[in-house]
């Protein structure tokens, strides 16, 4: 009998991702309701402090192994070594991130566990002792409740949805032996080129200010990053702007760019094309700043502003310095 | 090179999706269908290899009658043939069980080469393509925006939060498609013309020894939930109404 809600913690460049802290303490709620006990698989190099927070968001367990080759990630070494211990263990549920790491990951252990898995989802609850998962489909356009009768239930969660909750727990770790076999770790990883800047990507931005064919040209996004660098968010831009080369492909929102559930969302310029709407409905609050007052934008937006953004965006740039600093 | 590009009829990015009132779909009258944008980029980097190393693209779908509209344009726009699977027992099936198909169906062909979409658009589930390299039992390289050919083996570009990864694998291999991997051509009209002739074989879920066995189900599709009415924010100037919202996004929305 398939028992224990289990996770994949996702580490990088020597620190967990937040992301698995918010899967840690999901699980730790699932698993309260079915009464059992959470673990954490762990993989990397010199990577065991690590356990101690995992342990702090409510892992009981941690399987650890360690070794070289899981730096950096592969699929090959991380799928066959997650695919390994969850066989030896059967848990009832795997969570994974939605992150650019854990997407690549579970779709593989989807295969090696033949199972099914709810991907991104934005909510899970436990009914009938079987795991229920809420996810965005087309984009957000509608949403889906996806029931998985493959053990384990594995879903990915979206990133910055789900809250980190304290809840003190052992954390005890448990080496395990991952039986890399070198011949089959196939892919190899040449080069890591780091963006300029250290810009936050836009889907792990609590606060995003988004600019689109308002903006007129790439030259006047720097005030949108003025604003987005007060209140420590992310520059978004919807499909207009990127197919214009205003901005990198990266950052853009909508149903061909990324799904973003961000705090707070700032639409400038940005007239909402349905497809951009999409990306970014689930957005807890949306500021729209336009000129047009029928633009569709302000029909999600709890608070617009009908005027030129041009204007108003380094008034808001202004007045943001001035709160934080009260 | 054998190459492979697996493509998923979708509703276009502009259409209104309307969920059906009993919560068992959405309501596909009046919808356009188009090939999946990201299988898009697949199948015009498929071409672009062909036209550069020789060889053939065959194009491969899962998905009902209407689904071979979608094989035709990937032909129109240069492909050689179609592999059209459609049965009932797949329709709106999970990733494990579509892959399955697409393995069962890839395994009777020489390939080199696989490319699918990074995600469908419909779904968005972003599954097949590394269960499909899983079941064949080759690597993946997910999210690709460059791509080049080196000896027997691919390097390709995968951007994640931060970073861009130049990745290489040996070939056969999958790679999933993002957006900027390459600008994909429409289809001419000879070529929609030649499209026309080209073979594509449809086979259903007997004749490629599979069944179909769903592992994660949608048992309810609901409309996103409402928000609530939102309010224009008044004030003389711009600087007054930037100050009024500030002061809104601190003191009732308690977001900065």
């Amino acid at each position: 009998m398939a028992k224990g809600v289990w996770i994949v913690a996702e580490q990088r460049d020597g620190a967990l991702r937040k992301v698995s802290l918010e899967c840690a303490s999901t699980a730790r709620k699932l698993a309260d309701q079915l009464g059992e006990e959470v673990c954490a698989v762990l993989l990397g190099s010199g990577v065991e402090a690590m356990a101690g927070q995992l342990g702090k968001c409510g892992v009981d367990k941690v399987y650890l192994a360690d070794d070289p080759a899981f730096e950096p990630y592969t699929t090959d070494a991380h799928a066959a070594a997650v695919a390994k211990v969850v066989k030896e263990n059967s848990p009832s549920i795997l969570l994974l991130a939605a992150s650019a790491q854990g997407k690549d990951l579970s779709a593989r252990l989807v295969g090696k566990l033949a199972t099914g898995m709810a991907s991104d989802c934005t909510d899970l609850k436990i009914v009938d002792g079987k795991l229920v998962a809420v996810r965005p489909m087309y984009a957000g356009k509608c949403y889906g409740e996806v029931v998985v009768s493959g053990s384990p239930q594995m879903a990915s969660l979206r990133p910055n949805v789900f809250p980190v909750v304290e809840n003190a727990k052992a954390g005890e770790v448990v080496k395990f032996d991952p039986g890399l076999d070198p011949a089959s770790l196939k892919t190899k990883v040449l080069e890591v080129q780091k963006d300029t800047g250290g810009a936050l990507d836009v889907s792990e931005a609590n606060i995003i200010v988004s600019g689109g064919r308002g903006m007129k040209g790439p030259e006047n996004y720097v005030i949108l990053e003025e604003l987005a660098g007060v209140l420590k968010g992310a520059v978004g831009a919807s499909r207009a702007a990127v197919d214009a080369g205003w901005r990198p492909l990266k950052d853009q929102v909508g149903q061909t760019g990324k799904t973003v559930s961000p705090n707070l969302y700032i639409a400038c310029g940005i007239s909402g094309a349905i497809q951009h709407l999409a990306g970014m409905s689930s957005s807890k609050y949306i500021v729209a700043i336009n000129k047009d007052p029928e633009a569709p934008i302000f029909a999600k937006a709890d608070y617009g502003i009908v005027d030129d953004l041009f204007k108003v965006v380094p008034e808001m740039t202004k007045e943001c310095k001035k709160l934080l600093a009260e | 090179m054998n190459i492979i590009a697996c493509v998923k009829q979708v509703p276009d990015t502009e259409a209104l999706i309307k969920v059906k009132p009993d919560g068992s779909g959405i309501v596909e009258e009046g919808i356009k269908w188009v090939m999946n944008p990201y299988d898009e980029f697949g199948v015009e980097e498929a071409l672009r290899l062909k036209e550069k190393y020789g060889g053939d693209v065959t194009i491969i779908s899962v998905g009902p009658a209407r689904a071979m509209e979608t094989i035709r344009t990937a032909l129109a726009m240069g492909a050689e043939k179609g592999v059209h699977i459609d049965d009932p027992s797949l329709y709106g099936a999970d990733a494990f069980t579509t892959a399955t198909a697409l393995a069962a169906a890839i395994k009777t062909l020489p390939y080199d080469i696989i490319f699918c979409g990074q995600r469908a658009i419909d779904d968005d589930s972003g599954q097949v393509g590394a269960v499909l390299a899983e079941l064949l039992g080759i690597p993946q390289i997910t999210i690709a925006t460059k791509l080049e050919i080196v000896d027997k083996s691919v390097k390709v570009v995968r951007p994640v939060e931060g970073a861009q990864l130049v990745i290489q694998s040996p070939l056969p291999c999958v790679i999933t498609a993002q957006k900027g991997l390459n600008e994909p051509r429409y289809a001419s009209l000879p070529g929609i013309m030649k499209a026309k002739k080209k073979p594509v074989d449809v086979k259903n879920a007997a004749a490629l020894g599979i069944t179909a066995d769903i592992k994660a189900r949608v048992v309810k599709t609901v409309p996103p939930p409402a928000r609530p009415p939102g309010k224009i924010i008044e004030g003389e100037d711009p600087a007054q109404k930037a100050a009024t919202v500030c002061k809104l996004l601190r003191e009732e929305a308690k977001v900065i």
